[in-house]
């Protein structure tokens, strides 16, 4: 029994972490339909971030807690740079945009190997982070990892900041009527290249955020990007393109998937049946699990 | 944009075959025959001073650079001094190869020493053998290998993962769970630990491996949770370890209740995974930097006062640069360069490394070993709880032992 509840807090905790890592790209590739193949590298500026503070501030708890708004201001403020030097003339042809933000990613994994060196490094977790909680005792006790507990809030944090932007503040007003006509929005006075800004700031920035969780989990590298970016992406396409909702549901169900049957087959295994069910579920529903009713953006 | 593919293509084009020139250049098919007519006399380093593997190769770089430059200031060797040529093999298995055969052919290199990953010796391997040169391998590895141009100066598998195992066996642990990188060395080491177990009365409770890099170990921390197996063998690589390990004390899983025994994890690792993960795990190797005994203490006294007071020696750098004094030692028994001839000579050749004293068997051309058993402390230091005793006959293919029959 415990072991099933032990599993199902493993595989909450596996979407949390794709959760996390999948919204800023819901807002950049589903909202604004930019396929940003760099996305991946902002999400390792903001670990880099965490392990440049956690140089220069003594104490792991405090050096985190400083880390998670630097790491979105940094990882922020390279996305808008991106929009604002290459992206922005790009707005239209979508393919394009993926040749030349990979070609980006190429260029800051070798910055990240030029100033941190190419082997990858860590940071220290806080105390607080490390151990684990214990929800029942007893003899087969079931205990869960907090910092992984710390990622989900982390995540359900993040979702609830992005959902009421986008729907109680004038600038998710605005980026959603980008999003629904932008030669519409744009003769009503709204200033579409700064809204494109803004959303590219705050999706860049929590990939930021979601830099910084990693960094409770794993490794630090120039190439943890590359690995993380194509979960990022499989998690939105099934989700539906520039649906939050269907981003949510679908990060947890293939986090939950992917960890029991981990847990009954192999790490390997389990990551091809993964992708054998999205196949399938693509076969069967294109458009993904929740679409607009229309698309038709441009 | 046309012009520009095509400008792109024919450059792209270029420098392939200029890559290819470079790598045929020199005699192809006779032995190259190493340059020895001045008053130095060349070896090869290759490792990766780039790429993935570049933390740990780089450190064994620097000893092999120590130890020859501690020979060259007593005098070199059969009155030569010694003159590096350094290659980067970038972590990547065919440039290994590419950077082998230029040593050999235009350096005109005596022997080479280097490599590190099973992938990279695969690949360099046909290399030496085509060209009759020597490569001396300063890394344990995975056994079931011999080849006539290398010799092997880390440990074989009977000189560290049987020990592991018969120290575990000793400790009273009765089942194991077996976690590695899915790759070469771990896959044959626990195909080898399989039938270790199942001949000793010991159960395997499970076997998981990660893909190399793989950073997501929650699960397999609860399967190993759930095993309730009495202890773990680790065979996982690089940096794997750090999640894996986080993950390891985020389940609650200490060294006390389970405890953790890694077989790719030395001094320099354990910096850079971060002691408060791993104090109190075991490793099995050959050399701890705390290993006592004057030899050590020069060793780690001169490799500080060259690169840092803060730089840790470990196994396999104490395995390259014992392995340059073993071919310096060769080569003076020899009175030749001639790789056949310093072969000829290799068996009982002896040398007090910081290890302890090692001697080459020459059939093999593997070397006798202590196997050492090791527990890491808060400080990043490994201090041995066990060892062998004595130096352990190297046996890569598990001749003798009744349970490894058919393995290879």
């Amino acid at each position: 029994m415990t072991v099933i509840l032990g599993q199902t807090f493993t595989g909450i905790s596996i979407g949390a972490v794709l959760l996390l890592i999948a919204l800023g790209l819901s807002l950049t590739f589903g909202q604004m339909n930019v396929i940003n193949m760099a996305h991946g590298e902002f999400i390792m500026a903001g670990a880099y971030t965490t392990y440049v503070l956690q140089k220069s501030i003594s104490g792991a708890g405090l050096s985190l807690l400083v880390a998670l708004p630097v790491a979105f201001l940094v990882a922020g403020a390279l996305g808008a740079l991106l929009e604002w030097v290459l992206i922005r003339r790009l707005y239209l042809r979508p393919l394009d945009t993926l040749l030349v933000t990979w070609g980006v990613s190429l260029m800051l994994q070798q910055l990240a190997r030029d100033i941190f060196g190419a082997p990858n490094v860590q940071t220290r977790a806080p105390d607080l982070l490390t151990g684990n909680i214990t929800v029942i005792g007893g003899a087969d006790p079931l205990t869960c990892a907090s910092s992984r507990l710390f990622i989900l809030a982390l995540a359900v944090a993040a979702v609830v900041a992005l959902s009421l932007t986008l729907r109680l503040t004038s600038l998710g007003r605005r980026i959603r009527g980008v999003v629904q006509n932008r030669d519409l929005a744009e003769v009503s006075g709204i200033s579409t290249s700064r809204v494109d800004r803004t959303a590219f700031f705050l999706g860049s920035g929590l990939a930021g955020v979601a830099g910084v969780a990693l960094t409770l989990v794993g490794p630090i590298g120039p190439t943890m990007g590359t690995n993380i970016i194509i979960d990022a992406f499989l998690v939105i396409v099934v989700g539906g393109i520039g649906q939050l909702k269907g981003t949510v549901i679908v990060a947890f169900v293939l986090g939950a998937m992917q960890s029991v049957l981990e847990y009954s087959t192999t790490v390997s295994v389990a990551k091809v049946l993964v992708l054998v069910a999205i196949v399938a579920f693509l076969q069967w529903r294109p458009q993904g699990l929740y679409t607009l009713r229309t698309r038709s953006l441009v | 944009m046309l012009a520009g593919a095509a400008a792109l293509a024919t450059a792209v084009a270029l420098t392939a075959c200029g890559a290819k020139t470079d790598a045929a250049g020199g005699s192809s098919d006779q032995a190259a025959k190493a340059d020895t007519s001045g008053d130095t006399v060349k070896v090869g380093l290759l490792n990766s001073l780039s790429g993935t593997m570049a933390i740990s190769e780089v450190t064994v770089r620097d000893s092999l650079k120590l130890a020859i430059e501690e020979i060259n200031a007593s005098g070199g060797v059969l009155g030569k001094q010694i003159k590096p040529v350094s290659e980067d093999g970038a972590s990547d298995w065919p440039t290994f190869a590419e950077k082998a055969s230029k040593l050999i052919k235009e350096d005109r290199v005596a022997a080479t020493f280097g490599c590190w990953t099973s992938a990279s010796r695969k690949a360099v391997k046909p290399v030496f053998e085509k060209n009759k040169s020597l490569l001396f391998y300063p890394v344990q590895y995975e056994g079931l290998e011999e080849s006539p141009y290398i010799f092997y100066t880390g440990a074989t598998t009977n000189q560290q993962i049987v020990p592991a195992l018969d120290y575990l066996k000793s400790q009273g642990e009765k089942s194991i769970y077996l976690v590695g990188s899915d790759y070469v060395f771990p896959r044959t080491a626990n195909k080898i630990i399989k039938a270790y177990a199942k001949a000793n009365g010991m159960k395997v409770l499970g076997e998981d491996y990660a893909p190399l890099g793989s950073t997501e170990f929650s699960t397999i921390a609860n399967k190993v949770k759930a095993s309730k197996a009495d202890a773990v063998f680790n065979t996982l690589n690089g940096d794997s370890n750090v999640a894996f390990f986080k993950e390891y004390k985020s389940a609650g899983l200490t060294a006390k209740s389970m405890p953790v025994v890694s077989v790719s994890i030395a001094e320099e690792e354990v910096k850079s995974i971060g002691s408060q993960y791993l104090a109190g795990q075991l490793t099995a190797w050959n050399y701890y930097q705390t290993t006592p005994g004057a030899a050590n203490t020069e060793f780690v006294k001169a490799y500080k006062a060259e690169y840092g007071k803060d730089k840790p020696t470990s196994d396999p750098m104490e395995a390259a640069y014992t392995s340059v004094y073993l071919w310096k030692a060769m080569v003076e028994k020899a009175k030749s360069f001639d790789p056949e001839k310093v072969k000829a000579a290799s068996d009982g050749i002896t040398f007090d490394a910081p290890e302890g004293k090692v001697t080459v068997d020459g059939a093999s051309q593997h070397i006798y070993k202590t196997a050492r058993i090791g527990k890491i402390g808060t400080d990043g230091l490994i201090e041995q709880v066990w060892d062998s005793g004595k130096a352990i006959e190297p046996d890569p293919f598990l001749k003798g032992y009744d349970w490894a029959s058919g393995l290879s």
